[in-house]
């Protein structure tokens, strides 16, 4: 078993609105290994999203992380100071945002937002920088890269500019990224390549990677292992050969039945009811109300995660006297 | 096969594009939204229309509807010619072609007005067509929301007090509220969560059976498309390049733009794994589309006749259309 690069234990993070208090991500705990691609799965609203900004620190106002333990390489990100968290943001961890529209700057030119990240974590002479954004403009497939790299974002297509954002993340040879729904915003046509890039780019840096989606087919095509949150908590963990075939979580059965599917047709099996309100969740299980196999004290007891056989974890009360189906 | 409903034939539309100066407008190009599409949408069917951002299935949408009006081409509804009622029909005519067909937007956020509450949105059509008298009003809003789903007391909020899955079936009890024999779905489910997209695609098959519904189907998501419709059309800069019965075009595809994107979907099953073809660059912009075959410079097989000459629609059995040189060689060579 290779070691974690990143452990999560119990993270909290909540929203204090006027409305309550919205308990995004409550109690996730999860594990990236180094050099593996990990799914981060879920519906909106399920947390993964706040569980990457959590880990990078930036939850915006007014949300505010309760509790929990992040530990990278070995350090707690949660003890760092702001002045150390952003030498580790966009050096060691980076991020790629689901809309490159809004996550690029209008007004700077290409070179010069990515010659910022550069320029934070690294002292080269403007020549080398100018050198290293062509070799990243490159590496990411934009042809031309000294012209391009003195256009603005909005010269760039969807496509282009996810490019751009990808080639921003990998600046300084991260070690770990997190990819937010990278490629939801584009075309199929354009998905493929993006993802064939994402693929190519992780395994020739060697580095980790968290991808973060709700489509089962890009977490079929490019994860090695699956972590399924709904409503802020975990519901399973597994590796994603194992998750497809046997799940043993009702809600990830679910999942994947609901999926409609290229190579066949198949009666879409519906689950019912709506993501819950995350600011008076269900009592228990939070998936109780819309589980199937629900039972008195799914609604009582709020389950844990447990090690089902090496390496699949399930959070559910039921999961010995279910047998759950997988895809095909 | 039962009886024609609607009847496209060589329909296009072009935008002309104005450049932005103070005091003179001057044309500087235009975009080819719809260029020569022609098919056939039978009753009782489901018809999709697949294509990526910006190749025309919207605006053939809207063309359908008299949304847009058609630069030149022919739209028959059951025989009667939809453009020549709208230019030149009395209202009566044009108000029950209207009632006829319907149309349910993508994003059920913006196409409901946050100031009515359901009954109202629902009935705002009862009130237009004046085909319900009032008093049944309430039993057939009623009726509406049971069909859709949703319960009586809903009737009585407003929009935001829904989530997006419900706002759908709103939307799709606001279509059904003129009893239209044909529905056209403009990505009804690309704005929803997965869990809900099932909920809402086995409605419409539901709807389909029981009230006996044709429905166009229009989206980027092939897997969908797959699963709801009887025969799909494949667009691409504005072209229709491939059209075919749905498992026909699924398995077999034969233009090569069609191949890409059904092997660009990532299947949920890591068993599986694809042969992707991974297309080169980007879609040209459609004020100047490539001459010859569209889709040429993106092609793998390109040879000098694509660069040179528009390949129109061939059949090549079984009622499986293809407009490409290669494909069209490959399977009568």
């Amino acid at each position: 078993m290779s070691e974690n690069i990143l452990e999560v234990e119990g993270l909290r993070t909540h929203f204090y609105t006027e409305a309550g208090v919205v308990l995004a991500v409550d109690g996730v705990s999860f594990n990236v290994l180094k050099g593996e691609t990990l799914g981060l799965v879920g519906e909106s609203g399920s947390g993964k999203s706040v569980t990457a900004i959590s880990i990078l620190r930036l939850v915006p106002r007014p949300g505010r992380i309760v509790e929990g333990k992040i530990t990278f390489q070995g350090e707690d990100l949660l003890a760092k100071t702001e002045e150390e968290m952003r030498d580790i943001r966009g050096g060691k961890i980076a991020i790629i945002f689901q809309d490159p529209i809004s996550s690029l700057n209008p007004v700077y030119t290409v070179e010069s937002q990515l010659g910022d990240v550069i320029n934070t974590h690294q002292r080269l002479s403007k020549e080398d920088v100018r050198e290293k954004i062509a070799e990243l403009l490159q590496m990411v497939g934009i042809p031309e890269p000294y012209v391009r790299m003195r256009e603005y974002p909005h010269q760039f297509s969807g496509g282009m500019k996810q490019r751009v954002a990808v080639a921003r993340a990998l600046a300084c040879e991260p070690d770990l990224l997190f990819a937010d729904e990278p490629t939801t915003n584009l075309d199929v046509t354009i998905q493929a390549q993006v993802l064939g890039l994402m693929k190519d780019l992780k395994t020739s840096l060697g580095m980790s990677m968290v991808m973060i989606t709700h489509d089962m087919g890009i977490v079929a095509d490019i994860t090695s292992r699956v972590v399924v949150l709904y409503a802020g908590r975990v519901c399973e963990i597994a590796p994603t050969s194992v998750l497809y075939e046997r799940p043993r979580h009702p809600y990830t059965e679910a999942l994947l039945a609901a999926v409609p599917r290229i190579d066949q047709r198949k009666k879409l099996a519906i689950i019912p009811g709506n993501i819950p309100n995350l600011i008076s969740p269900p009592s228990g299980c939070r998936f109780h109300p819309r589980c199937p196999y629900a039972k008195e004290t799914c609604k009582e007891k709020m389950p844990e995660l447990e090690e089902i056989e090496p390496g699949h974890l399930v959070a559910c009360y039921e999961w010995r006297n279910l047998s759950l189906n997988g895809v095909g | 096969m039962s009886s024609k409903l609607i009847e496209v034939r060589n329909l296009v539309k072009h935008f002309p594009v104005y450049s932005r100066g103070i005091l003179v407008k001057k044309q500087i190009g235009v975009v080819h939204a719809v260029d020569d599409a022609s098919f056939d949408i039978y009753k009782n069917e489901t018809f999709g229309l697949v294509g990526e951002s910006g190749c025309g299935k919207t605006t053939t949408a809207m063309l359908l509807l008299n949304l847009e009006v058609p630069d030149s081409g022919e739209i028959l509804y059951q025989g009667e010619d939809v453009t020549k009622v709208f230019t030149s029909g009395t209202k009566e005519q044009r108000l029950s072609l209207r009632r006829r067909m319907q149309l349910v937007f993508q994003n059920p956020y913006s196409s409901l007005d946050p100031r009515m509450t359901v009954y109202d949105i629902v009935s705002e059509p009862f009130r237009n067509h004046g085909h319900i008298p009032k008093n049944k009003w309430d039993d057939r809003v009623y009726e509406l929301l049971e069909m859709v789903g949703l319960e009586e007391y809903h009737a009585e909020r407003y929009p935001h007090e829904f989530s997006g899955g419900q706002r759908q079936r709103i939307c799709i009890a606001r279509a059904l509220a003129v009893e239209p024999e044909f529905i056209i779905a403009d990505e009804p489910i690309s704005s929803l969560d997965v869990s809900i997209r099932a909920q809402i695609l086995n409605l419409l098959s539901e709807l389909q059976q029981r009230v006996g519904l044709t429905y166009l189907y229009i989206s980027h998501d092939l897997s969908s498309v797959r699963q709801i419709s009887h025969r799909v059309a494949v667009m691409y800069l504005g072209k229709i390049v491939e059209f075919a019965d749905t498992d026909e075009l699924f398995n077999r595809p034969v233009h090569p733009y069609t191949q890409a994107l059904i092997s660009a979907i990532p299947i949920p099953d890591p068993r599986k794994k694809i042969n992707r073809i991974v297309l080169p660059g980007e879609v040209p912009s459609p004020i100047n589309p490539p001459r010859g075959c569209r889709f040429n410079p993106r092609c793998t097989c390109t040879e000098s006749s694509c660069r040179i000459e528009e390949p129109k629609l061939v059949d090549i059995g079984k009622g499986h259309l293809v407009a490409c040189h290669e494909g069209y060689l490959s399977k009568f060579a």
